[in-house]
């Protein structure tokens, strides 16, 4: 115990290896402590230094200790901790633990553990029989030991490092491009939101809408708002829940008051529209600024929103980006059953493809104009309120999305949903790809080179619309 | 002159005017001003916001106690807006409209570029808080944060030693911009000089507010596995730090695998993140809040009640104190002393006076100005984050460390002198 709060660090390594192997029952209670840099000695508490050395130790002698306990959960738990390998010390008690587990699952995920530990054993044979059993492996640890081994200098070891190493990384392989492809569709995911809105108020109705990306930042700051309102209580949470529609309808609040009092004028010329939204996107930027404050605000996740997922060993997929995904895929289906399903989402086709016609038989077309300039800005409020939950949200979050966005609606095709569907997902894809090789600076510059020369190619986008409807 | 005069009395008289009715000293009082150049706004705002504040906190108790040599200072703060260019406005700006005496100011080294020629042109005076790559000495500024050995290369050091876990490998990560180049540049020539191959270490970088690190993260999980032991060096600077590290923790990268030590990385920018998962990476510093010292108890008291009756978003429910934040407190202390040795405010004098000059940091640390290489000697502490957001100092040095701006590991350096040139050198 004394020697756990001595100031040098091998001391206190080599007292937490003691006090494992003595099994004393009280020891995973000290460990605990020492790990929250408290710890009682004859009734007196002393402060200890841990690091991550010690910090490292302390977590593999309490899986370890874990191992012995009876429930078959706490067991399969320690060893997946374990599964990297842990100290030499502990390897009496995880071979001890190994005979007497019944489990084949933990018996397996053990058995790594042991060949990890004995990697570095002085005796030729076990060495070699450990090279062997971590070709069966599929976590990067056992890479990194392999790699190791490769260079060992006895020539039956290096050979077989050698081929239990292409076994290992085969399987690593496949995690890797699993990881790449979710970061893409994540990517993609987010682009979609940011463009949805988009595609409706440039797409199907024309407005170069430069305010855009400041209705992305209303949505995240009102998600903020309603988090300060939830902050405190019990179903802290929940606040998403309340925060989603309220983006929704603050967003399109705004959206449909700027139809109503500038855009409305401005149908059919589109440079003005141009300057007038950017000239609004500056107000309020400034009127955020004014109100909140230049800083960005904080907007904390959900505790059900952190951390992750493991799917395989080298690939953690974040549950805030999984929820995304499935936030993007919600909000295209809902606007998809709206736009096809209901009247509104008649009226909304029906205007954009023949407004004469339309208001012939009736419809009002003033005011769908503003309902679906609306409901464009509510999907971009959407946005804000997810992206609120992956990045920062400051008064400019908006400039940063607002390229985005036009990029993916012109380069899926102005006027088709689908198009700009694909389009995110292409983008997102692509993205993320050309990062893995080449860094986010370059890829990011590769991106836009590459839809400069398909728009030039390509002005349409991918996907035209066909027939007369076309408009010149 | 009549004219200059009554434009005077009416500058007093609004000074005054603003102050309010309080002051008594309505009899000739003088004032000068000191501009405050720092981002308010932009990517860089959640780093240099707070430092506006302990600029206007450590002015307020100067002038409490009477002022600089009998003058009251009058703050001009201006917003540069993480915008380079206009950094170098603001500072023309301050230097010929406002005729400041000093400014304090800058956190990235790209604008502290931009204002250095207008500074040495118009011959202003500039304190200069972080932490920074080296590879520059003006006459011109005062370097109060770190030159890189009394940061960046102790703590490689450090994560080199057994107890910071004997990293073979390393995965410089940075913004894309001058100091996570020049800082990468040099600890690549360190690692070198210490027997690490070109092919264990990976240099990355990021636009400014870039938001996304799913795939920097993948690629980092995947270099580690590669090979031994691995580290990673952040040089990541402002709000881009938020979603990296939100997204190290959500990926579930502990510190334990691969530590990530970061240069400009604080208390203040981990406000907001989870730091549960991140318990145990690093950040190296020549300050943290959670030294024990005397001193810093008492300094973050003080900041605590400024924050709260000045009703500073965040700090005032939260206050935190961080080291670019002491470096600014101790500038300031260390040019109003200067002031007083000179007995004047010309520009000249004062730097003159800087040589030598003593403070006792909140750190504990008696900090001294070098007498020729405009650099403090400070003490470097390595933290590991703790749960509630705190760091949790591992190592540091016996005593302060002297500075080198010319870092010995880029090469042309040693012929360097150790001294800012001044005009008449520059001629011959």
């Amino acid at each position: 115990m004394e020697r756990l709060a001595s100031d040098d660090n091998d001391e206190k390594i080599a007292a937490i290896a003691a006090l494992v192997a003595e099994g004393d029952p009280k020891a995973a209670d000290v460990l605990k402590q020492a790990a929250e840099g408290e710890i009682e000695i004859d009734g007196k508490k002393v402060e200890i230094v841990v690091n991550n050395r010690v910090r490292g130790r302390i977590a593999e002698a309490l899986s370890v200790l874990k191992l012995l306990s009876s429930e078959k959960g706490e067991r399969l738990s320690a060893a997946k901790a374990l599964a990297g390998g842990a100290d030499a010390a502990f390897l009496p008690l995880v071979k001890k633990s190994l005979e007497s587990e019944t489990d084949p699952g933990i018996k397996s995920l053990l058995e790594m553990t042991a060949a990890s530990m004995q990697m570095k054993s002085e005796d030729r044979t076990t060495r070699l029989a450990a090279t062997r059993m971590l070709g069966e492996s599929a976590d990067p640890s056992a890479r990194a030991l392999l790699t190791e081994a490769a260079s060992d200098p006895d020539a039956e070891i290096r050979a077989e490092a050698q081929r239990s190493l292409s076994g290992v990384q085969s399987r690593l392989v496949w995690g890797e491009w699993l990881g790449l492809a979710f970061a893409g569709v994540s990517l993609g995911s987010i682009l979609l939101l940011a463009a949805l809105g988009l595609a409706i108020t440039y797409g199907l109705m024309g407005v170069i809408n430069m305010a855009h990306g400041e209705l992305i930042m209303i949505g995240a700051y009102t998600t903020y708002v309603v988090q300060n309102f939830f902050r405190g209580s019990s179903l802290f949470d929940w606040y998403l829940l309340a925060a989603i529609p309220a983006a929704f309808l603050v967003s399109a609040a705004v959206g449909m008051l700027l139809e109503r009092s500038v855009i409305r004028w401005l149908y059919g010329r589109p440079l003005e529209t141009l300057l007038a939204t950017w000239g609004i996107s500056l107000v309020l930027i400034q009127a955020v600024r004014t109100v909140f404050g230049a800083q960005n605000v904080q907007v904390e996740n959900p505790a059900f929103m952190s951390g992750g997922i493991q799917v395989l060993s080298n690939v953690v997929l974040p549950w805030s980006r999984v929820m995304i995904i499935l936030f993007a895929a919600l909000v295209l289906i809902g606007m998809w059953l709206l736009l096809t399903r209901t009247r509104l989402g008649l009226y909304i086709r029906g205007v954009t493809q023949n407004r004469d016609m339309a208001a012939c038989v009736g419809v009002p077309t003033g005011r769908i104009d503003t309902w679906a300039f609306g409901l464009g800005s509510g999907i971009a409020g959407l946005a804000g309120c997810a992206l609120s939950q992956l990045g920062n949200v400051g008064p400019d979050l908006g400039q940063a999305y607002i390229v985005d966005s036009f990029l993916v609606v012109v380069f899926g095709g102005v006027g088709q949903l689908a198009g700009t569907v694909y389009a995110a997902l292409t983008l997102g894809f692509a993205n993320k790809l050309l990062e893995s090789w080449s860094g986010a600076v370059l890829a990011k510059i590769a991106l836009l080179v590459f839809i400069i020369v398909f728009i030039q190619r390509r002005p349409q986008g991918l996907f035209a619309l066909k027939g007369r409807a076309v408009e010149a | 002159m009549k004219r200059r005069s009554f434009v005077r009395v009416l500058a007093l008289a609004a000074s005054v005017a603003a102050i309010g009715t309080s002051s008594t000293t309505f009899a000739q009082q003088k004032t000068v001003k000191i501009g405050v150049l720092h981002s308010l706004s932009g990517t860089m705002a959640i780093s240099e916001t707070v430092l506006k504040d302990t600029v206007l906190m450590a002015i307020d108790e100067i002038n409490a106690a009477g002022g600089v040599m009998g003058a009251k200072i009058e703050p001009v703060v201006v917003d540069p807006a993480s915008n380079w260019p206009l950094f170098a406005e603001k500072a023309r700006q301050l230097l010929t409209q406002d005729k400041v005496a000093v400014v304090f100011g800058c956190w990235t080294s790209v604008s502290r570029k931009s204002v250095l020629p207008v500074f040495e042109e118009l011959n202003g005076l500039l304190f200069y808080p972080v932490q920074y790559e080296g590879e520059e000495i003006s006459k011109n500024v005062f370097y109060t944060g770190a030159a890189p050995n009394q940061q960046a290369i102790p703590a490689v050091e450090y994560l080199m030693s057994k107890d910071g876990g004997a990293a073979k490998r390393w995965v410089l990560l940075g913004t894309d911009y001058v100091y996570p180049r020049t800082t990468n540049k040099i600890l690549r020539a360190f690692l070198k000089s210490k027997g690490v191959a070109d092919s264990d270490i990976m240099e990355e970088y990021t636009p400014f507010g870039h938001s996304d690190y799913q795939t920097i993260i993948a690629k980092i999980k995947k270099f580690s596995s590669e090979g031994k032991k691995t580290a990673v060096v952040s040089t990541i600077n402002g709000d881009s730090n938020v979603p990296f590290y939100k997204e190290l923790g959500n990926q579930g990268l502990k510190a334990t695998d691969v530590p990530v030590v970061a240069f400009s990385v604080g208390e203040e920018e981990l406000r907001g993140v989870d730091t549960k998962p991140l318990v145990g990476h690093l950040a190296a510093w020549n300050y943290f809040m959670s030294i024990k010292a005397p001193a810093n108890d008492a300094w973050t008291k003080k900041w605590a009640t400024y924050a709260k009756t000045k009703n500073i978003a965040g700090h005032k429910e939260k206050p935190l104190t961080n080291d670019p934040m002491e470096a600014t407190y101790i500038g300031m202390y260390m040019w109003k002393q200067a002031v007083e040795k000179a007995k004047s405010f010309d520009v000249d004098k004062v730097r003159v006076a800087m040589a030598g000059q003593t403070f006792t940091a909140p750190s504990g640390i008696t900090s001294t100005m070098d007498a020729k290489n405009h650099h403090l000697h400070k003490a470097v502490f390595i933290g590991e984050v703790k749960a509630d957001g705190q760091f949790n100092v591992v190592w540091k040095t016996k005593g302060p460390v002297k500075a080198q701006p010319w870092s010995p590991f880029i090469p042309g350096n040693d012929k360097k002198k150790d001294e800012p040139a001044l005009m008449a050198d520059k001629k011959g």
